[in-house]
């Protein structure tokens, strides 16, 4: 199974990147724009093939190592 | 007093503390990461800065799982007392010994400059050797130092006096100026600022020598 594991600071935590990449954007003429955020994003490949216990696993991950979830929440994408 | 300073692939301020520490009069062992067991009868670990396994992934979340972050997660729970400079205090944080985190910069720069520190509280072995309201002056030298806690956190701290050290002029965006904190049972302290950069007079003061002759003070067996 394929595991795609989004990061991103939790709303309400000031993410001082996204408002870099934000006032990037505006100077190079991209108006409108707003909540602007970085993140990151870990692939992974796990062996088996019950999603559910790919998904537990996963889950376990981001709470024990991969996401900060102080400051950070995360997304879990499974695909086969 | 008998001292701990671990060292993580990336530590860079390991040595520093360990001469401040030393001149203190602490008797001072240096940990690799990958020991498990702290050495028997240890007064106080010390976590230096440096950028630990490279900050890769977040700054101290990979030191604060390798296997002796385990042993100092158990000594600080016996009422070990555990001091985190910098790096150290992004690792306490990732460990959960100290609440809070560590954000990038507000103004994304790196800063590396001495700044004024204000001594909040006086109420721990780091920092009873000052005034309380005394102005301080210690170097700061990071990328990922802006302070961040949820409201209830920042208002049990203040309320709790466990604000040990905040910026006279927040340099990082850190909430409430926070500089240092203590942990719940004041045996547990992280701090952004190096006190061992400023620890002789050939370091252009002494403000951060206080805090080690102090703690040794207080450690020394009765």
């Amino acid at each position: 199974m394929h595991a795609r594991i989004h990061i991103t600071l939790k709303n309400g935590v000031l993410d001082p990147q996204g408002e870099a990449v934000h006032h990037a954007l505006g100077s190079l003429g991209f108006e409108g724009l707003s909540n602007v955020r970085q993140g990151k994003v870990i692939d992974m490949d796990i062996a088996g093939d019950d999603p559910d216990a790919a998904r537990a696993s996963v889950e376990a991950m981001c709470q024990q190592l991969l996401a900060n979830t102080v400051i950070e929440s995360y997304q879990i994408e499974l695909t086969e | 007093m008998k001292a701990a300073v671990v060292v993580f692939p990336g530590s860079n301020c390991d040595r520093d503390l360990a001469v401040a520490l030393k001149n203190a009069g602490a008797d001072v062992t240096m940990i690799w990461h990958k020991d498990t067991d702290l050495p028997a009868g240890l007064d106080f670990v010390g976590i230096p800065g440096g950028f630990s396994f490279g900050d890769y992934l977040r700054c101290g979340a990979i030191a604060a799982r390798s296997p002796i972050c385990r042993s100092i997660i158990d000594f600080a729970g016996r009422g070990g007392y555990v001091l985190g400079i910098c790096n150290g205090f992004q690792i306490l944080t990732e460990t959960g010994l100290l609440p809070g985190a560590l954000l990038r910069n507000a103004a994304l720069k790196y800063i590396c400059k001495p700044v004024e520190l204000e001594v909040r509280s006086t109420q721990s072995v780091y920092t009873e050797g000052y005034r309380a309201g005394q102005t301080i002056t210690v170097p700061i030298a990071h990328h990922d130092g802006n302070y961040t806690a949820a409201p209830e956190t920042r208002i049990a701290l203040a309320d709790q006096d466990r604000i040990a050290f905040a910026y006279a002029d927040n340099p990082n965006g850190s909430d409430d100026d926070i500089a240092g904190i203590l942990s719940e049972n004041r045996r547990v302290l992280g701090m952004m600022p190096h006190p061992e950069r400023m620890a002789e007079l050939a370091h252009g003061g002494e403000d951060g020598a206080v805090l080690f002759r102090t703690l040794m003070n207080a450690l020394i067996p009765a």
